[in-house]
């Protein structure tokens, strides 16, 4: 068939001008639409067409006007509207004949009159409404042709407000005794579900029943809305696993009637619709998979390859099976499939077989070592779309040692695309890779050069963004920050001296701020030299004003001398006068701090970038001037989506009237889903919501619409980990098996470049083994870049760890992720009976293997059975009565780790004995001194206790304690702070502690100074952290307190949280596990949804409210601190994944 | 699903433009614009998909007319290169030997057999015999055919 229709269109040109020719038959010669398309043909300039189409679309304009022009004529004139309209110009004054003509025309002139408004008007053109009797007219005629012309065009372009007016009609279509009505109907009703899926949740079960319809064609249609439901919900579904499995299995084995048949292949969108489907159920789904291998292993043998359709269903089975519950033999079907696919000849499938590959690579590496030599000829395919392929699927598989080549193919490919997305795409990867796997300094700094050059000022503004942070944040070691900076000023340095015009506004942004803060770090480059490279760019004609403020903040921090006095004052005098305030208030400050240096140091100390900004973001510094704004009768602030609802609300009245006119009643629908397809529920669930019982009377109405429009909203944030997760998360895939390839291209590897030879062959090898070394058995785990087999350079340091780990020479060490199990449960243990005497007779065997070594170097016991009577006075007698025992019994110090604790958690003041306290854990120590902490977590404060324990047979004098936190502020409880530490005892210092900034997690820093008895003074360094919920404290408010409070923070954050689904009720077992964990209140639960309030230890509140929707647990948190919100929810994730 | 459809000349001139998703005007101007620069600069022999933002485009040549259809992310390309195949099969039925020329001229009649294959971007019916069978049936196609050869409207 194909190659008769080729073979005819082939011969086509030359018909233009013939009549005899087969097809032109049908043209009628005469017709006005004939003579305007001909006319158009004939014309050589496009001035020319538009005057011949003006000319048209004025008679045009004229005939429909006019009273005597019949439905017939008017049908000929729409279609020569839409030929106008197609050549791109605007025929808008027909629009509405065209809606008229669908109105009243007989059923021919009907069909080009729904046309044309099709094409015409968008969804949201207003004269669609009155499109709506004439769809509501036609759904209810008896001419099954009207029907089906109403049930097209309501699929293409129906306002979706007005759908409800018409949803009845259409669902009753459902049980039509014709066939193709019922497939319409249903496929109209997949149409409402995608664009407003509540209002046609009620209709769910009837969607059953056109699954079971005896008509495969029904059957077929309604499957697009099963696998819509089913991709938002899989969990609803499983239960028609079976029937799925049931009806693919029929279809396969040839049960359809042959008119089905495509290409002798029978259904085949049918066999790919279920496929996806089921791929959709089966996934992480063990039990629901195996249900599906027979008919997966029978739909890829029964596709013999032999035509595009039974590529098209292998490819989807290959996904299938990569999707589900591994089956090692489909995998391996499967797996050779794809390999067919790759090694095509035929280009189409060449380019499936890698996305194949792609998607399959994370499973399985291997398979991507089995065809490196078909990879590697893609990639320098002349066809650009199987390259950028390639290179999607060689970022998949990047390591540490593949990166320099992979990036280098990535960046000869962004070289050559002119495309901007791919462009962004690319940039983003590249800059991920490098970040990720940078081998050296010098590399990192110059791939992101690039990076910044060829992304320009399109891409994504988060990269310029965390290369700074990571500039500035620095890594674990001192000396590698200096030298990364140090490189990076070189650089810059020497992109200045050349041709900085061509570097995109982003780049130059970039170039200055580390400029301003780091060039001082080299040595023998003056001030005055940068400040003249930057202030070349203030001259150059293209340099934004925006990157122009970057570059003079720069300047600001670099003026230093009398040669920066006279260019600062040179540069105030050109600039000064800018009609830009901002530069010119940046010109002026940057004067000013450089004749005066002492200033300058103050307002831009050096090295600082990386001290948290403190930002009212609730502005509480404008109260004042605010609450006399409205006292001199300026209307209240009203955030956006109050303002917003407000329109909305409006607009919603004002199509009342026309509601009325409507043969079925609109009340229902009025109000219902302006803004989001969720609105109708939750305006219906208003009524048990916290939020408006906290109003009453009018003058709060306009609050409470706010907050009502925000419960419907249903597009989340994306999920914002905090910092120093994202360096964690990563777990090596285990699932490498292993390869006969894999050892002999491991062997050539550490070759980062290939170097050129003679023989393209040879070259190509090495590439393979540059590109694919670290893959498969050799190296072995190491899959997908992603995994962390090889230490991932730069590491972000984590958040709030203040100082001391970056100083790594000193005695620092801060354990506070080493604990294990066992140690938590004695711990606990020992809590329970610290006062009955038996501490630590318990643990002696448990592990044995421990013991030795440590016990030498430990001696923590043996100092405090010696000396417990003379430790702390203070401490009950029941205390040291357990010290007692603990001195009697030998096996307890042989143990390293935990009696230690024990013995510690002795000396725990008396008051705080009673509470729970973390486990002991070890901060550092030297050969005197052993320091550890924990925390004890009190109704109205948290205290951290710190033991120092002096091991040594002398005495320890002028003992110092300093911390200092970013996020915490610490103050001193302990009254006299102990000075001396006496040999062979312990001291402890208490602290109480308050969040000064929330973080997930936060962290001091300290020193302990002391003084040996040589004279000699010592310094050791240590940190301590512990996870924000320590200071959370429920918060008891009624749920009319809830509201008010609600409404008056500022600081949001939205999330889907995993529901939890073992208890009767997932909502309130959600939330007790919340409750439990996070010591949240619970305020109120009414149906669906849930309001919890909490508050940090010093009163600053948090409000969450939770709704169950789709399977998960929706939730908004407020406060009026910033981050808290954040905060919170990474613990509320982190709780119900550990639950 | 799918998102549009367009069919165009060598020359880059629109033949049809199906959107099956609300699209603003600029917007299809701009992809119209994209998609026949896109695909008019491909050599023949090369893969006949395409990226477009987060579009997968497909395409296909018949003699001197181009189809081009674009699909959403999740969907199967070589699936989307038999829709068009099918399409202009169906065509092909319709006007008996299909040509630019018939499509050109009467291109509305094309819109209406679109509409019988594709509804709200997905197949609505793929058994050929049962698009001629309801057309017929309908006597839809049938009666303008009937009329169109015997008295030309225009």
């Amino acid at each position: 068939m194909s190659d008769v229709v080729e073979k005819t269109l082939t011969a086509l040109p030359s018909l233009l001008s013939l009549d005899s020719q087969p097809g032109s038959g049908k043209l009628s010669s005469t017709s006005k639409l004939g003579n305007l398309i001909r006319g158009i043909t004939e014309l050589t300039s496009k001035h020319e067409e538009e005057k011949l189409i003006q000319r048209e679309l004025s008679s045009i304009k004229e005939q429909v006007a006019s009273p005597n022009t019949s439905m017939r004529q008017m049908k000929e004139l729409m279609v020569r509207a839409i030929y106008c309209e197609m050549l791109g110009y605007e025929a808008s004054f027909s629009y509405i004949h065209a809606i008229k003509l669908a109105q009243q025309g007989t059923v021919l002139e009907k069909r080009v009159g729904y046309l044309a408004v099709s094409l015409f008007l968008n969804e949201s053109h207003e004269l669609l409404l009155l499109l709506v009797n004439t769809v509501l007219k036609d759904l209810q005629s008896t001419n099954l042709i009207e029907v089906c012309m109403a049930l097209t065009v309501v699929s293409q372009m129906f306002p979706k407000d007005m759908i409800p007016a018409i949803l009845p009609l259409v669902e009753e279509k459902l049980t039509h005794p014709k066939e193709i009505i019922r497939r319409k109907a249903v496929l109209a009703l997949y149409k409402f579900y995608l664009i407003a899926p509540n209002q046609v949740q009620h209709i769910h079960n009837k969607f059953r029943k056109a699954l079971c319809d005896k008509d495969p064609g029904v059957m077929t249609a309604s499957l697009h809305i099963y696998l819509q439901m089913i991709k938002e919900n899989p969990e609803g579904y499983k239960d028609l696993t079976a029937s799925f499995v049931t009806i693919l299995k029929q279809v396969v084995g040839g049960k359809l009637p042959m008119d089905f048949n495509y290409h002798s292949v029978p259904a085949p969108w049918l066999q790919i619709q279920l496929l996806r489907i089921l791929s959709l159920l089966g996934k992480d789904d063990q039990s629901t998979s195996e249900m599906m291998y027979e008919v997966l292993d029978e739909s890829l043998r029964r596709a013999e390859m032999n035509h595009n359709i039974t590529y098209a269903i292998l490819y989807e089975c290959v996904k299938s099976i990569y999707t589900i519950h591994p089956k090692a033999e489909l995998l391996e079907k499967a797996a050779k499939c794809i390999g067919n696919f790759v090694l095509s000849p035929k280009i189409n499938l060449k380019y499936l077989g890698l996305k194949a590959l792609t998607y399959v690579v994370q499973q399985d590496a291997n398979l991507a070592l089995q065809h490196q030599l078909t990879i590697i000829e893609c990639l320098d395919h002349s066809d650009l779309v199987i390259k950028r392929e390639t290179l999607e699927l060689l970022f998949r598989i990047t390591n540490a040692q593949n990166v320099t080549v992979i990036v280098e193919k990535m960046l000869e490919f962004l070289r050559l695309s002119k495309d901007d997305y791919t462009t962004i795409d690319l940039v983003g990867k590249v800059a991920e890779l490098a970040e990720k796997y940078a081998p050296d300094n010098e590399w990192f700094i110059e791939t992101m050069n690039t990076v910044f050059s060829l992304g320009g000022d399109m891409m994504q503004p988060d990269i310029p963004n965390s290369f700074l942070r990571l500039l500035s944040e620095g890594f674990d070691s001192t000396e590698e920050d200096r030298q990364l900076r140090l490189f990076a000023v070189d650089s810059y340095v020497s992109l200045l001296q050349g041709e900085p015009g061509r570097l995109p506004q982003r780049f130059l942004q970039v170039i200055s701020w580390v400029l301003g803060e780091y060039s001082h770090l080299r040595e023998g480059l003056e001030p005055a030299t940068t400040l003249r490279l930057l202030a070349k760019l203030l001259d150059m004609k293209h340099t934004s004003s925006e990157t122009k403020s970057w570059v003079l903040l720069a300047m600001s921090k670099l003026c230093e001398g009398p040669d920066c006095v006279s260019l600062a004052q040179e540069l105030s005098e050109r600039h000064g006068g800018s009609l830009d305030t901002v530069l010119r208030q940046r010109v002026q400050e940057l004067r000013h701090l450089s004749e005066d240096a002492e200033l300058r140091a103050s307002v831009l100390p050096r090295d600082a970038a990386q001290e948290p900004l403190e930002v009212d973001s609730s502005l509480s510094f404008l109260d004042g001037f605010v609450s006399e704004a409205l006292s001199a009768g300026a209307a209240p602030y009203k955030p956006p989506h109050q303002r917003q609802e407000e329109l909305a609300q409006a607009k919603a009245l004002s199509l009342e009237p026309y509601g009325l006119s409507l043969p079925i009643s609109m009340s229902s629908c009025s109000l219902a889903d302006r803004q989001s397809p969720t609105l109708l529920s939750m305006s219906s669930g208003l009524s048990g919501n916290s939020t408006d019982l906290s109003h009453k009377g009018g003058s709060t109405t306009l609050k409470l619409d706010g907050v009502k429009r925000v419960w419907g909203k249903d597009g989340y944030l994306a999920q914002k980990e905090p910092v120093e997760e994202s360096a964690q998360v990563e777990v090596p895939s285990p699932l490498c098996s292993p390869s006969r390839q894999g050892g002999a291209d491991s062997t050539h590897s550490q070759t980062p470049t290939p170097t050129p030879t003679p023989e393209p062959e040879k070259e190509k090898q090495q590439l393979a083994s540059s590109l694919f070394v670290g893959l498969g058995s050799q190296s072995s785990v190491c899959l997908m870049g992603k995994s962390e087999q090889t230490p991932q350079r730069f590491r972000r340091k984590a958040k709030g760890q203040g100082s001391s780990s970056g100083a790594s020479e000193q005695i620092s060490n801060s354990h506070y992720s080493t604990q294990s199990t066992v140690d938590n449960l004695l711990c606990n243990n020992l809590l329970d009976s610290t006062v009955t005497s038996d501490l630590a007779v318990s643990t002696p065997e448990q592990t044995p293997q421990l013991s030795q070594e440590v016990a030498t170097t430990n001696g923590t016991c043996d100092a405090e059975q010696d000396l417990i009577e003379e430790t702390d006075p203070g401490n009950s007698p029941s205390l040291i009565r357990a010290n007692s025992t603990v001195t009697a019994d030998p096996p307890a110090h042989k143990d390293p780790d935990r009696p230690k604790d024990s013995c510690l958690s002795s000396h725990l003041p008396a008051e705080l004995a009673g509470l729970s306290h973390s486990e002991i854990i070890p901060l550092c120590s030297s050969q005197n001194l052993d320091l550890s902490a924990c925390h004890v977590q009190k109704e109205d404060a948290l205290l951290l206790v710190i033991f120092i324990e002096n091991s040594s047979d002398s005495d320890i004098e002028q003992m110092l304690l300093q911390t200092e936190s970013d996020e915490l502020e610490v103050s001193c409880v302990t009254d006299s702070p102990v000075e001396a530490v006496r040999s062979l005892s312990v001291s402890v210092y208490q602290y109480s502690l308050m969040v000064k900034r929330p973080a997930a997690h936060v962290a001091l820093a300290g020193t302990a100074s002391y003084q040996l008895p040589s004279g000699e003074s010592q310094v050791m360094q240590f940190s301590y952290r512990l996870p924000l919920t320590s200071f959370i404290r429920p918060l008891c408010v009624s749920t009319e307190e809830y509201g008010t409070l609600w409404l008056a923070f500022s600081q949001d954050t939205k999330q889907n949280l995993a529901l939890l689904n073992d208890g009767q009720d997932p909502l309130t077992a959600t939330l007790d596990v919340l409750k439990n964990k996070l010591q949240l209140h619970v305020v109120d639960i009414i149906g669906a949804e849930g309001i919890v309030a909490c508050r940090l230890l010093q009163g600053q509140p948090c409000l969450m409210h939770c709704r169950v929707h789709a399977g998960s647990l929706a939730v908004w948190l407020r406060s009026p601190v910033p981050d808290l919100p954040d905060c919170l929810l990474y613990h509320c994730q982190r709780a119900l994944q550990e639950h | 699903g799918m998102r549009f459809l367009l069919l165009f000349s060598r020359q880059g001139r629109l033949r049809l433009q199906k959107w099956f998703t609300p699209t603003p005007e600029r917007e299809k101007k701009k992809i119209i614009r994209d998609m026949t620069t896109m695909v008019l600069a491909r050599k023949p022999r090369s893969c006949n998909f395409l990226h477009w933002r987060d579009l997968k485009i497909v395409y296909k040549r018949y003699a001197s007319l181009y189809f081009c259809l674009a699909l959403e992310d999740q969907d199967n390309e070589l699936l989307a290169l038999e829709i068009l195949h099918r399409y202009v099969e169906l065509l092909d039925k319709y006007f008996g030997n299909v040509c630019e020329l018939d499509i050109i001229f009467n291109f509305e009649k094309a819109y209406f057999i679109l509409d019988e294959f594709l509804m709200g971007g997905e197949i609505q019916e793929t058994s050929k015999q049962i698009v001629n069978r309801s057309i017929e049936a309908s006597d839809m196609l049938q009666e303008t055919m009937e009329e169109y050869m015997s008295k030309p409207a225009f």
